[in-house]
């Protein structure tokens, strides 16, 4: 099973190969002949594990894409699917790619308007989708999609009494498929063998936190080659197990739950729905996993909380082997020398706590985890790894094909995203944009040669908007968008959110914002935690009646102030950021808040609104007073405005000066 | 949603269930007087009237509860004065509880399971033993209760104990119960009392869908009338033990004394 030549050897670097099986469908019919018996894909219905094999796959698909061929799709037409992770909309994918049609996911938590927009703009003749509540939204927005034609629906509960002629059950579907198989027995494969590497085999359309969304088109080249490059630089295997529980629409489930799984040919399993997520984990133990940081946070929450209610005895276990795990598991989860008794003690560790956390946590078989999305505490990242889960960090996009850095296994940091993947060219431009190239660059934005041209240069490098800057060993930190990354008067860099994601890593900072752009040092404004430091001062007796009253005690700016500190610290550590340490900073008297105007309505700070309303405060960062006087207008819960007034302390912060690296 | 009587393809054939002049009474209560009307197969049937008016006493009379002084109730044709409860639950009544009455310590699984019991034919003997016929029995019952987590949609709390999931949950967990007997007269009392909106719209998709996917007669009592009015085809009105009016919703909206009794006009 594992023997990695395998996996290599057909769909491996060979040119000669690469030819004949340059797409999809291809790879189905040769994982179903290689190893037809070979499970592809699970998912848990009725309480039991349902299990397709490869050759049964392959048979699905070739039914059900000879029955969308006797409905009338074509070769171009685009199907869009809606629906949970389940096998059956996968191999729906396979199937549209089989008669060179493309699949359109779509998320399946969209409302109508939403999914209107992607199904208008992609021109969909054909959708399919999961259940009722899916065929619904459908059928509202069918009269302003002029172009769909056709609703395929999975799920027949509740379908009985859609009597419309263009909705058709995917089994009726694939019962007219058998017809036209029976009929044309060569038909399936005719087609497949029409598929080229150079076909557009997908269009995701990217959530767009600015205008509208962007489709996507990546060709079965982009997909299948970067898969393969991730494969190769993981080493993964036929016998990995993944779960599949991250929306279709999404590039990183198509890559790790569709590219990767074809080309290794390792199982997918499909969780019974989105409530049984995290048990469907723990009954398929994953191999491969994939979780966007939020997730990480979530599972380490659980614990902590479940850890409260434990019997002493547990809890000191507890807190004792995880002290262990933070001094030896990560060292030696990188492959560094630990001697015997360490090792001997990592062991009881891992027999009375780390191994039986793994098994409830589901990460009891873990060999590669991946975060990517955004930054992950440092706190997080190291709780996984000093278990000894094999978490790393990637950095990609729709428009490479998800792989564009990735962490190599024994060099692991929390605050870099790791060195280019295998293929992929990396550039710094002048303004510190990072730039890629490489086999997985998407195709063009569907319908939208503007934006291709501004997203792609003639000779294929990619803006991410994205500014970074390469560390001492060649790992890519990403910094912050290359639009708020600003200079000081002295000319260093000033990435605004760097510095205030480092701040916010402190359970008792809410909220940071950092000013320095033209101007001579970094300053910050600090919004605490109410609920964390409130409890720090009810532990200290240190009494409050508000949230003000909280934010101007000097114990609190005392405490914040060592959060600073440490940032300095770290700050100091990095070469490029060392000159923008804080300076000064100030606890602000008000939490940030989005009735304000504040904050966007999806908590990010709006920098330039907070500057303008708080310029008296900017002000006395970049002045030498202790305090100010300030007062604001506020908005309360029910709408009325009023005033506070209070005054602000302003406190200096020692720099640390630039540290040569340790170790 | 909104169903119209009659509607899209649904059949609602003969009468399954008559009930005839029955009248109940607790010593000098008057809990039913007199009270007719029927339920055919096939369809939604809702009993509705203010607190007191002898709803959930009707239930009782026809699962068999409670026995009736006067009157008859006839059961898929056949006459009945006295049944009990295991014999009503035997001819394919099953119901819920206006209190829920489920195991509180069991799982949501263990607790569905519970509601095949009557079909189970090999005895707690064989039970206990778990081999051979038994075994074969309990996974084909398993399955079955597998299709109703399915179609309840509470595969994520398949194995919690009912007693730690909130209400609205273990609303549904009673219905599955009632459901895993495989009735033909489904009684629900007030499935949907204590509710939020949200649990309560859930809930009636689930009443609506087993009436559709199964065939399953329903009897429901309900106080929220926007629901009433939007899932039964036919809704009786009780007040004081009497029937006040019996019809569609829409006929029985109209009715003078259905609005005096709800809005409380005084009694002359």
């Amino acid at each position: 099973m594992n023997d990695a030549s395998q996996v290599a050897g057909p769909h491996g670097g060979e040119k000669k190969l690469d030819t004949r099986l340059d797409t999809f469908p291809k790879l189905l019919l040769e994982n179903a002949r290689r190893h037809g018996d070979k499970h592809a894909a699970r998912e848990k219905e009725f309480g039991i594990w349902q299990s397709w094999t490869w050759r049964q796959l392959a048979k699905d698909v070739r039914e059900l894409a000879c029955g969308l061929a006797s409905l009338g799709f074509q070769r171009g037409d685009k199907l869009a699917i809606v629906g949970d992770n389940r096998p059956r909309l996968y191999g729906a994918m396979c199937a549209v790619q089989s008669l060179g049609g493309i699949p359109v996911p779509m998320y399946q938590d969209s409302v109508a308007e939403e999914l209107q927009f992607v199904m208008d703009h992609a021109e969909a003749r054909f959708a399919i989708a999961e259940d009722q509540e899916q065929v619904d939204k459908l059928l509202e927005i069918k009269e302003r999609c002029p172009k769909l034609q056709t609703i395929i629906y999975e799920d027949a509960r509740g379908m009985r009494h859609y009597d419309q002629a263009f909705i058709f059950s995917s089994k009726d579907v694939q019962i007219k498929g058998r017809e036209l198989d029976t009929k044309r027995p060569d038909f399936f494969e005719s087609e497949v063998a029409k598929g080229k590497g150079s076909d557009v085999s997908i269009i995701l359309y990217t959530s767009g936190t600015t205008g509208r969304p962007k489709g996507v088109m990546l060709t079965h080249d982009n997909v299948r080659i970067t898969a393969k490059n991730g494969i190769q630089r993981d080493g993964l295997r036929q016998d990995e197990e993944v779960l599949a529980y991250l929306p279709m629409a999404w590039v990183g489930d198509h890559i790790f739950s569709y590219g990767q799984a074809y080309v290794a040919g390792f199982c997918v399993s499909c969780p019974e729905s989105s409530d049984t997520v995290m048990h469907d984990l723990r009954e398929i133990g994953p191999t491969y996993f994939f979780a966007p940081p939020r997730v990480y946070e979530n599972l380490l929450t659980t614990v902590m909380i479940r850890m409260e209610d434990a019997s002493a005895l547990k809890r000191a276990l507890f807190h004792y082997f995880m002290g262990v795990a933070k001094r030896i598991g990560i060292p030696m989860l990188d492959g560094k020398p630990i001697s015997l008794g360490k090792r001997l003690l990592y062991g009881l560790g891992t027999l009375l706590v780390y191994g039986p956390l793994k098994n409830t946590l589901g990460l009891s078989r873990i060999r590669i985890a991946y975060t990517a999305g955004e930054a992950i505490g440092p706190d997080i990242f190291d709780f996984y790894r000093s278990l000894g889960v094999n978490v790393k960090q990637l950095y990609g996009q729709t428009e490479s094909s998800v792989f564009v850095t990735m962490q190599p296994n024994g060099e692991i940091k929390p605050d870099t995203v790791g060195t280019p993947a295998l293929q992929v060219e990396i550039k710094i431009a002048d303004n510190g944009e990072v730039l890629y190239r490489g086999p997985g660059v998407f195709h063009s934005y569907y319908k939208n040669p503007e934006a291709t041209a501004e997203a792609k240069t003639q000779d294929g490098w990619v803006h991410t908007g994205d500014a970074g800057f390469f560390d001492e060993d060649g790992h890519l930190k990403i910094i912050d968008r290359a639009k708020d990354v600003g200079k000081l008067n002295d000319g260093t860099m000033f990435a605004p959110k760097y510095i205030e994601n480092k701040l916010k890593f402190f359970p008792q900072i809410k909220e940071a914002v950092a000013y320095g752009n033209d101007r001579d040092y970094v300053g910050a404004f600090i919004n605490i935690d109410l609920e964390a430091v409130g409890n720090w001062a009810e532990r200290h007796h240190i009494p409050y009646a508000s949230y003000q009253e909280l934010a101007t005690r000097k114990e609190v700016i005392d405490l914040i102030h060592e959060c600073v500190e440490k940032v300095n610290a770290d700050l100091a550590a990095d070469a490029k950021l060392s000159g923008s340490q804080i300076r000064r900073f100030l606890v602000l008297h008000k939490e940030l808040d989005a009735d304000d105007g504040e904050l966007t309505r999806t908590r990010k700070v709006r920098r330039g609104f907070v500057a303008e309303r708080y310029g008296k405060l900017v002000d006395a960062l970049y002045s030498d007073t202790n305090t100010c006087a300030v007062e604001t207008e506020v908005t309360f819960e029910d709408g009325r405005t009023g005033k506070i007034k209070a005054e602000v302390e302003l406190r200096n912060v020692d720099v640390v000066a630039p540290v040569a690296r340790a170790s | 949603m909104a169903k119209g009587n009659g509607s899209n393809g649904r059949r609602i054939a003969g009468v399954l269930l008559n009930v005839e002049d029955v009248s109940l009474s607790f010593g000098g209560v008057q809990a039913l007087e007199d009270v007719t009307f029927n339920v055919r197969e096939g369809e939604i049937r809702a009993i509705i009237g203010p607190n007191g008016a002898g709803k959930s006493s009707m239930l009782n009379c026809i699962n068999g509860f409670y026995h009736p002084q006067g009157g008859t109730i006839t059961y898929k044709g056949t006459k009945r004065k006295q049944m009990r409860p295991h014999e009503a639950a035997a001819q394919g009544i099953a119901r819920t509880f206006q209190n829920i009455a489920l195991f509180k310590g069991m799982s949501t699984l263990d607790n569905i399971m519970t509601g095949r019991n009557l079909k189970m034919r090999r005895n707690f003997l064989w039970q206990a033993l778990y081999i051979g016929p038994a075994r074969r029995e309990e996974m084909e019952h398993r399955a079955f209760v597998e299709h109703i987590i399915d179609f309840l949609e509470i595969q994520a709390i398949r194995k919690q104990p009912v007693g730690k999931l909130p209400y609205g949950l273990q609303k549904r967990v009673e219905l599955g119960r009632a459901l895993a007997a495989e009735p033909d007269l489904l009684l629900l009392d007030e499935p949907m009392a204590g509710m939020n909106t949200e649990e309560k719209e859930d809930m009636c998709r689930f009443i609506l869908d087993v009436n559709d996917e199964f065939g399953t007669t329903i009897v429901l009592i309900e106080h929220d009338m926007g629901v009433v009015m939007d899932i039964s085809d036919r809704v009786v009105v009780l007040d004081y033990g009497k029937l006040l009016a019996d019809g569609t919703p829409n006929e029985v909206r109209r009715n003078k004394q259905v609005i005096d009794a709800y809005l409380g006009a005084v009694h002359d």
